[in-house]
């Protein structure tokens, strides 16, 4: 066993376990977008980043991939991480606006405001040129768990893209469906008053919030996370009805270094 | 061409050796180099040595005709170089294969027009760096500056370079010649690898590559991994726009490459090697192709070198040219054959490195340092530098800078020293505005900080970093918006774009750049480039996403009432930026040539000859053509 201080809490874990796997038995949240268990570990969506070590030389590293080691320090939730989760959140958003469970966590993570203009509107269908974030779970599925291997990445840089070789039908691809149900981002948002905004939450800006006068227009799989944070929820986490457009960018420091 | 295909066993073999070279470096007859290296080729170097041969064949001349590499002095190749027993060897710039006939025709008179410089004596080490085992020609000429006395080579101090445009590098005797070998020789037959590594870790030298790192750690902690075998990897994969060090080394000496990774495997135990070369270097690969076998062939690689029981081989792989795989984790996927994106550390390739293995990666010039560092001691190299800093640094002088050359200066030279003294200053009396250093990981340092001495840890804090070399001078008529958009165009693309952060971060970033110099940003756009500056650089899986905001951040840093200017004013201060400048002629200066009719591509100027001229603005691409190519002065920019 490794000894660690995660949050502070002295822990044990397991040797070769990685961060996010003691984050989660220890029941720290750290979102992810690219990690499933059963895969190996990829580190492409950058969500899980954790702060390690101690000031002045701390930094932030992809917890799904870093192994634990004797004796380090780790904050899964420091004004750095939550900076750095917002800001990557806020990124996403402008990537891929249709997707459930990226407005989800935006919502969950405290995005307001999204600054980056976005080509075509939010509501429009969902195209893999624009909108893939390359998680690379679908291309990891296929080769490790289906053992197809029938896609993977092409290009580099700002044409890289999920691919077929050569681009035709591989004879390795069986059709099974498993690079779909592996997808985190093909799941559509919310399709209900504030569809054509381009954060989801945006709702929570409305008097009464949309779950209120649009009650059959919700999500079709749950309930969307900003319909959460406005319900029940609300009064526990400080939201008010008329809050103000980037409440949550307040709440916590934006600007300056973190050191 | 020589190459003996005697093994070298003993000392004995290499001083004979050694005389061999002494005789090819300095003949009793007259002797005609031609820089060949890629530099001198771009620039003709071919016919002029082409043009030599023929002159020498045709009548019949006992001279020796060889190549050499690049000495450094890129502003005046193609270079021609001769020595003639007892008097010092001169050197000429800017060669036509007609002036070199004329010069060949002279010997053994020496030709004075069209020489540059000459090399006296034992000045030949340029500086000393160097044990000098090898006496050339004395003599001296009036009226010709010695290389030690030219402002460009005065404050040099050559170690990396010590025989870059000195030797031929087809000849491994030449190398043996200036002290080659030795080093591996006394390494392998005196030394236990403790104290080699002892050795390389008192020099205090640290990884050229960029980042720093100390070589003896690194040496240590791959000598100190579990598994077998252990590789040594030489890094060649140079990238950065304008920066070519790697490249002179590898063309110009590349046995000095080959012997500081055979000591360094000595060091480490490891009885593998690989340089990894990008295709884009052809004639670099050949020459290390090249090399290697004459090593091969001359017994300093392969079994039981200098019969001391140590086996070492090296091969080299070439690499497609992605930028992101100098990196060294996607270096060595891409060694592996997969496709070259980076993985997170831990575990280092130290411990885990090529084929899973430990492995010890280092930069061309770290590698090419470690002979000397060997051969003069440790002690000796950490003199050399600042505290923390120490050796030298090559760099690649580019940009608005007079001399365009390859040079190794101490570390902790000024930048002001660098760009004022050895690259005399900046062409056409212009002001200096800016030094970018380390490519597109690195960033811009203003000219009202030229105080500062250029070492790993000084650059750091100035917001830029050493990396592997790069200088690129800039004048007032750079923009600095441009020039960050330039760098963020580069890396969207060369980004391997595995990890989100540095894909979609570099294309964010650059589409806010870009707006900003096509005039359309807002106030706000540049806390957002603070924002995802940050998220970039503290985000990122490797090296290239976690530098690739330096040359905005740099540039915002240093130069934020230009940002300001294209944003607040809606105008770029340098006359860069296409959207934001408008051309026109004066109707008072013009005399109507037309010289700017010819030259205009969207036939955007309109008007009768000795007529003053219009430029046409719906037609104009702004491509400036015009304003350099009137004499009058009469194309005005806004």
């Amino acid at each position: 066993m490794v000894h660690i201080t995660m949050n502070g809490l002295a822990v044990e874990a397991e040797r070769g376990s990685s961060l996010l796997e003691v984050a989660r038995f220890y029941n720290f949240p750290i979102p992810t977008l690219c990690h499933e268990d059963g895969l190996n570990s990829y580190g492409a969506c950058r969500l899980c980043l954790v702060e390690i070590g101690e000031a002045p030389k701390s930094k932030l590293v992809a917890a799904c991939g870093y192994r634990v080691e004797e004796g380090m320090k780790v904050r899964t939730n420091s004004l750095r991480v939550q900076r750095a989760r917002r800001l990557l959140l806020e990124l996403y958003v402008a990537t891929c606006p249709q997707s459930k469970r990226i407005q989800d966590l935006a919502s969950e993570y405290g995005v307001r405001q999204c600054r980056y203009p976005v080509d075509g509107q939010p509501g429009a269908p969902w195209d893999p040129k624009t909108n893939c974030i390359q998680c690379g779970l679908c291309v990891r599925i296929c080769a490790e768990q289906m053992m197809a291997g029938a896609i993977g990445f092409a290009g580099r840089g700002k044409s890289r893209h999920v691919a077929r070789p050569f681009g035709m039908a591989s004879e390795q691809c069986r059709q099974c469906g498993a690079c779909l149900y592996a997808c985190p981002v093909c799941e559509l948002r919310c399709q209900a008053s504030t569809a054509e905004s381009l954060l989801c939450n945006g709702c929570l800006n409305f008097s009464p919030v949309c779950f209120q006068s649009y009650s059959d227009a919700m999500c079709f799989l749950e309930p969307c996370h900003a319909c959460e944070l406005s319900g029940p929820f609300r009064h526990e986490i400080g939201i008010k009805a008329h809050a103000p457009h980037d409440a949550g960018q307040k709440a916590a420091p934006s600007t300056g270094e973190l050191k | 061409m020589i190459s003996t295909a005697q093994r070298l066993v003993n000392l004995e073999d290499l001083h004979h050796a050694m005389r061999q070279g002494r005789d090819l470096l300095y003949p009793s007859q007259p002797k005609i180099m031609v820089g060949t290296a890629t530099c001198g080729l771009a620039a003709g170097a071919e016919e002029v040595l082409h043009a030599v041969r023929e002159e020498v064949a045709n009548s019949q001349l006992p001279y020796q005709v060889t190549e050499t590499g690049c000495i450094g002095w890129c502003s005046q190749e193609p270079l021609l170089d001769i020595c003639i027993p007892g008097r010092p060897r001169v050197t000429y710039g800017r060669m036509k294969p007609g002036r070199a006939r004329e010069i060949v025709r002279a010997i053994p008179e020496v030709k004075r027009e069209w020489a540059l410089a000459m090399m006296p004596g034992d000045e030949n080490t340029l500086n000393g760096a160097h044990v000098n085992y090898c006496v050339p020609h004395n003599g001296h000429m009036d009226g010709l500056t010695a290389y030690k006395d030219l402002p460009l080579f005065k404050r040099q101090l050559r170690i990396v370079l010590r025989n870059c445009g000195i030797i031929n590098p087809d000849s491994l005797e030449e190398y043996i010649a200036r002290g080659g070998y030795h080093a591996l020789w006394h390494a392998l037959r005196k030394h236990t690898p403790e104290e080699i590594l002892n050795e390389v870790k008192r020099s205090g030298l640290r990884g050229r590559g960029g980042a720093g790192f100390p070589t003896g750690m690194k040496w240590q902690a791959v000598r100190d991994a579990q598994g077998e075998p252990k590789y040594v990897i030489c890094n060649a994969d140079e990238g950065d726009p304008g920066a070519y060090m790697d490249r002179g080394v590898l063309e110009g000496d590349p046995h000095s490459v080959l012997e500081g990774m055979t000591i360094g495997g000595y060091a480490m135990g490891a009885h593998q090697g690989v340089i990894y070369v990008r295709e884009e270097y052809p004639l670099a690969v050949m020459r290390m192709k090249q090399a290697i076998r004459q090593a091969e062939d001359a017994g300093l690689l392969g079994q039981s070198i200098f019969d001391s029981g140590f086996s070492f081989e090296i091969r080299v792989v070439k690499g497609a040219g992605a930028f992101v795989c100098g990196e060294e984790t996607a270096l060595i996927r891409s060694i592996e054959g997969k496709v070259g994106e980076p993985q997170q550390r831990p575990p280092y390739p130290a411990q885990h490195g090529l084929w899973g293995k430990p492995t010890c990666i280092n930069n061309v010039e770290s590698w090419a340092n470690i002979a000397v560092i060997v051969q003069r001691g440790g002690d000796w190299f950490s003199q050399i530098g600042t505290a923390k800093s120490k050796g030298t640094k090559v760099f690649s002088l580019v940009g608005n800078i007079e001399n365009t050359a390859l040079i190794e200066v101490p570390m902790g030279t000024t930048l002001a020293e660098i760009v004022y003294e050895i690259g005399g200053g900046i062409p056409n009396a212009r002001a200096c505005k800016a030094v970018q250093t380390g490519g597109p990981s690195g960033g811009c340092i203003p000219a009202d900080k030229f105080d500062l001495p250029v070492d790993y840890d000084s650059l750091n804090q100035a917001g830029s970093i050493m990396g592997s070399g790069g200088m690129i001078v800039m004048d007032d008529h750079t923009c600095m918006v441009d020039i960050a958009r330039y760098f963020l165009e580069f890396l969207e693309d060369e980004s391997c774009g595995k990890c989100f952060t540095c894909r979609v971060g570099t294309q964010r970033l650059k589409e806010i750049v870009t707006r900003i110099s096509q005039g359309e940003g807002e106030e706000e756009d540049l806390d957002l480039l603070q924002d995802l500056g940050w998220l970039v650089r503290e985000g990122s899986l490797c090296g290239l996403g976690q530098t690739a905001p330096n040359p905005v951040l740099s540039t915002l840093r240093y130069f934020r009432g230009e940002y300001m200017a294209h944003i607040r004013d809606r105008r770029c201060p340098a006359h860069r930026c296409r959207e934001l400048i408008t051309f026109e002629i004066d109707p008072v200066l013009c005399n109507g040539c037309g010289a700017c009719v010819q030259i205009c591509s969207g036939k955007a100027i309109l008007g009768e000859k000795k007529k003053p001229h219009i430029i046409t603005q719906a037609q104009c691409t702004k491509c400036g053509a015009c304003l350099e190519m009137c004499k009058f002065d009469a194309v005005l920019v806004h």
